[in-house]
């Protein structure tokens, strides 16, 4: 479908028929899902020095644990699940590049009795609650474990296991969707940073560091940045920023044919560990202790870790809602108006190409998919 | 390819195992030195392209000169003196994880 421009609609014709903020994963999918809708797109976004968890993030397409405490969350996280090979695929078919997408399925492993047993709560929880898509996680023990992942140490306890989970490349998903949307004509700003945005007259002037842009719509893209500047156009983004690090290895011939929630092997070979959160929010500091207790954990979990090289750590920045979950809402006060908010940019990849794109192409996002993720949900908690 | 400056001033007191083969050295040698002394063109295979490398820098910077060493993978071998009775192998690609 065609997105109808607004010359058609007797309008001014602005410079663009959407303008997307945040040129990172979720603003560059959504960047192609526009093209691919036959928009004419300006992706605006800050210079090399933005804070970008592009390219610092653990590259999990991750179902098993999503949707405690909202069931459409684990519904919505399938979905992409499920759209993600195609979406690979068509990818590779534009750039040529592969962003190495596999589903083998991916385990959460318990190092005692007592994290299995809480690890087993919860996903009894996630199951029970009404309207939960069914994602088929199990509970192994040990010799299960063994069986598909033979490196394990004899700490391992057990493990959830969820069929629908993988892993990609992201930084060459980063790249491809970069090398994609270019191809499409897709004009991409960088240091761009938004200053304001102002509607007029039936389109949206977003004054940048270097000049004004014009858009008929404009779709809010910029990670935590989307606290500053949903307000500019009547829309919420609460977001609480938190610091993840992660330890990576040399590469080493493939012997982990499975990700593994806090670890997993890269297709070139290296094994990135993560998964710590803290409250920091300097992205360019650096636990120690942090990196310690992954790599101890690590070991502990794969003994045949113990005397391999770590070649680099780094820390980025996780974008994060105030309650974890998505946010995607259109504004009231200022239609055309758009903001996406997710933690997960990779996993949700594909919803956001190939499902909300096309939603804010034709003007409007499908209640009936997306109400569970509007912002309104936070002045709920706050009433109650 | 490689000849000692002063060949047959010092002894080759030092005897190890490159791939199965023994090898004399002497004390002080790096193994990388050693290796180079012995005639041998690569140490190992790159992991990517699988391209052969040889020791470079000599120094610790280019890591180029991995190699297995008692049973342990990419290991720096101009940074590791030998010793007697030491057993290298050259590394074909990625190292093994548990070596």
């Amino acid at each position: 479908m065609k997105a109808k421009n607004l010359e058609e609609s007797g309008q001014p014709r602005a410079d663009y028929d959407v303008a997307v903020v945040g040129g990172g994963l979720v603003g560059a999918a959504t960047a192609w899902g526009l093209s691919r809708e036959g928009c004419r797109v300006a992706l605006l976004d800050e210079g090399d020095r933005a804070v970008r968890a592009s390219r610092g993030n653990f590259a999990l397409v991750w179902v098993q644990s999503k949707g405690l405490g909202l069931a459409a969350y684990a519904g919505w996280t399938v979905r992409s699940s499920e759209a993600w090979s195609g979406f690979a695929a068509a990818l590779k078919d534009e750039t040529g590049l592969d962003v190495c997408f596999q589903r083998p399925g991916g385990f959460h492993l318990a190092l005692s009795e007592r994290e299995l047993e809480a690890r087993a709560n919860t996903l009894r929880r996630l199951h029970n609650q009404p309207g939960i898509v069914d994602y088929k996680t199990e509970i192994l023990d040990h010799g299960q474990v063994a069986k598909m992942l033979p490196g394990i140490g004899r700490e391992v306890i057990g493990a959830s296991y969820c069929p629908l989970d993988g892993h990609v490349n992201s930084l060459r998903l980063f790249r491809a969707l970069h090398a994609a949307i270019h191809a499409r004509g897709v004009r991409y700003l960088p240091s761009h940073r938004v200053e304001s945005i102002e509607r007029e007259g039936g389109e949206f002037r977003l004054a940048t560091t270097q000049g004004e842009v014009r858009a008929g719509r404009v779709a809010l893209a910029a990670g935590n940045a989307n606290m500053r500047l949903a307000p500019m156009v009547g829309l919420a983004a609460p977001m609480k920023p938190e610091r993840g690090q992660i330890v990576v290895t040399e590469r080493l011939r493939p012997f982990l044919h499975y990700p593994v929630v806090t670890l997993r092997q890269t297709d070139e070979g290296t094994v990135m560990i993560g998964d710590s959160k803290e409250e920091s929010v300097d992205p360019a500091g650096l636990t120690l202790g942090v990196s310690a207790t992954e790599a101890e954990r690590a070991v502990r979990q794969f003994p045949l870790l113990a005397n391999v090289n770590v070649v680099r750590t780094w820390s980025a920045i996780r974008v994060m809602t105030q309650d974890g979950f998505p946010i995607y809402d259109e504004s009231e006060t200022h239609p055309g108006a758009f903001v996406l908010c997710c933690h997960s940019g990779v996993t949700l990849a594909a919803n956001h190409a190939l499902t909300v794109a096309p939603m804010i192409a034709r003007g409007a996002l499908d209640k009936t998919v997306l109400s569970p993720f509007s912002a309104r949900r936070f002045d709920v908690q706050a009433a109650g | 390819m490689f000849r000692r400056l002063d060949e047959g001033a010092h002894a080759m007191a030092v005897e190890m195992e490159i791939d199965g083969k023994v090898v004399r050295a002497r004390v002080g040698d790096t193994v990388a030195a050693a290796m180079l002394a012995a005639g041998i063109d690569h140490c190992r295979t790159t992991p990517v392209s699988a391209a052969p490398r040889a020791p470079y820098c000599l120094m610790g910077v280019c890591f180029d000169c991995l190699v297995t060493i008692d049973g342990i993978g990419n290991r720096q071998a101009c940074l590791v003196p030998v010793r007697d009775g030491m057993r290298i192998e050259t590394q074909r690609g990625k190292r093994e994880a548990g070596r």
